[in-house]
């Protein structure tokens, strides 16, 4: 009986010292996502900005033939960025993505469309290196937090991958969309050919007629490299509040449950203590029966 | 008024002025003319401005307003590279730096 209470108290001891663990990682998480909310309100401006010249100037120029904005007839491979996180203690978060890229990765090769993967996230680098996927590009360490400069950085990668010629013809992104505390959703969404995203500006007036300067080619020359870099640059904004958002729950549920089974284990102990203590009463009572009963014959 | 440099040349922009979007130079300054205030004036690097509607919108990849240039640190800044592009005259990087540092001089108002 003694050793069934050593057992549950040793329990509840590592129990209770994993719920300590988890609640101080659900604390972090929580003024992480504050952290990285800020963040993404901070590139809005910048954003909205962008995707406002860049529709002015593609709604200026009808026939803009600009080699990032044209489609390929008959596009052969196709880049797959997938933003992933770099640590773990983030429930299904990491798998939603990943399975999201591969359902992706099924409908390009459908249309018989080869598929790249470019992944940030040691997470995702480690999924596609454990099934010895070859990545188009690789990126770790700033899943927490992205600075633009490693936006840049990859916008550029896949930038040039998309105009050398027997380089990739499609950009898509997969990435995890912070639409509040409790909802985080996978979206994936085709970056180039550019698909400039009107429904931002569609409440405003008809977009003006612009003058160039110098000419209308060289600013999408210059502008459309920034607005790739900013979509990613969001994305990865996105996807970090999402990342902190999808770790608070999971750490969150995590303690409850731990919580939990200390209840139950603390249950547990008191019913052995307490059989323990019946146990012990009755073997007293029966040895001074006997004593008794003893005594009574030797009169 | 707001007075931006473009690759083309400088550009001044008074109200009810025709929509306008203008590649921004590496390196240059753009000033706004205030009524009754100081000019504003920064050091802007490379980015674009895009005139619609009567709103100035300057988006840079790098931004510094002139009263919050670090002075010591700029002129440091436009000396070091200045000594790499007598190094090697062929050293953009060098020679990018020294545009920045000295618009973010111009900027402040220093000389250069």
């Amino acid at each position: 009986m003694g050793a069934q209470l050593r057992l549950l108290r040793r329990r509840i001891k590592s129990v209770k010292s994993t719920a300590k663990i988890t609640r101080a990682q659900e604390l972090i998480a929580s003024s992480r996502i504050v952290k990285a909310q800020q963040r993404m309100q901070a590139a809005v401006p910048y954003e909205r900005e962008i995707t406002r010249a860049v529709s002015g100037v593609v709604s200026n120029t009808a026939s803009v033939d600009h080699p990032l904005t044209v489609a390929k007839e008959q596009p052969a491979t196709a880049g797959v960025l997938i933003i992933t996180s770099d640590s773990g203690f983030c429930g299904g978060y990491n798998a939603n993505v990943l399975r999201e890229a591969e359902a992706l990765r099924g409908l390009l090769e459908e249309r018989g469309i080869r598929a790249v993967p470019f992944v940030t996230g040691r997470k995702g680098v480690t999924w596609h290196t454990f099934r010895s996927r070859e990545m188009g590009g690789r990126w770790e360490g700033f899943s927490r937090r992205p600075s633009y400069a490693d936006a840049k950085e990859i916008a550029g990668t896949l930038i040039e991958s998309f105009k050398e010629n027997d380089g990739i013809d499609e950009i898509h992104v997969v990435y995890t969309e912070f639409v509040s505390m409790l909802t985080q959703q996978v979206i994936v969404k085709r970056i180039l050919p550019l698909e400039v995203e009107e429904a931002e500006v569609a409440d405003e007036a008809i977009p003006p007629y612009f003058e160039f300067e110098p000419t209308a080619p060289e600013v999408l020359n210059s502008l459309l490299p920034r607005y790739v870099e900013s979509r990613i640059f969001n994305a990865l904004l996105q996807s970090a509040a999402s990342e902190e958002a999808s770790r608070r729950r999971a750490m969150k549920s995590a303690t409850d449950n731990a919580n939990e089974l200390i209840g139950v284990f603390t249950r547990q102990m008191n019913q052995a203590r307490q059989a323990e203590i019946t146990q012990e009463i009755s073997e007293i009572v029966g040895g001074a029966n006997a004593l008794a009963d003893a005594a009574a014959g030797k009169e | 008024m707001v007075i931006a440099k473009t690759v083309d040349g400088e550009i001044g922009i008074m109200p009810k002025h025709a929509p306008v979007l203008g590649v921004l130079v590496e390196g240059g300054v753009l000033r706004v003319k205030r009524d009754g205030e100081d000019d504003l004036v920064a050091a802007v690097h490379g980015g674009f401005i895009s005139v619609a509607n009567d709103d100035v919108s300057i988006l840079a990849e790098a931004a510094e307003l002139g009263s919050e240039v670090d002075i010591a640190r700029a002129k440091d800044a436009l000396q070091r590279a200045q000594a790499s592009i007598e190094a090697d005259q062929e050293d953009a990087d060098a020679r990018l730096e020294a545009k920045r540092a000295a618009a973010r001089l111009r900027a402040a108002g220093e000389e250069v």
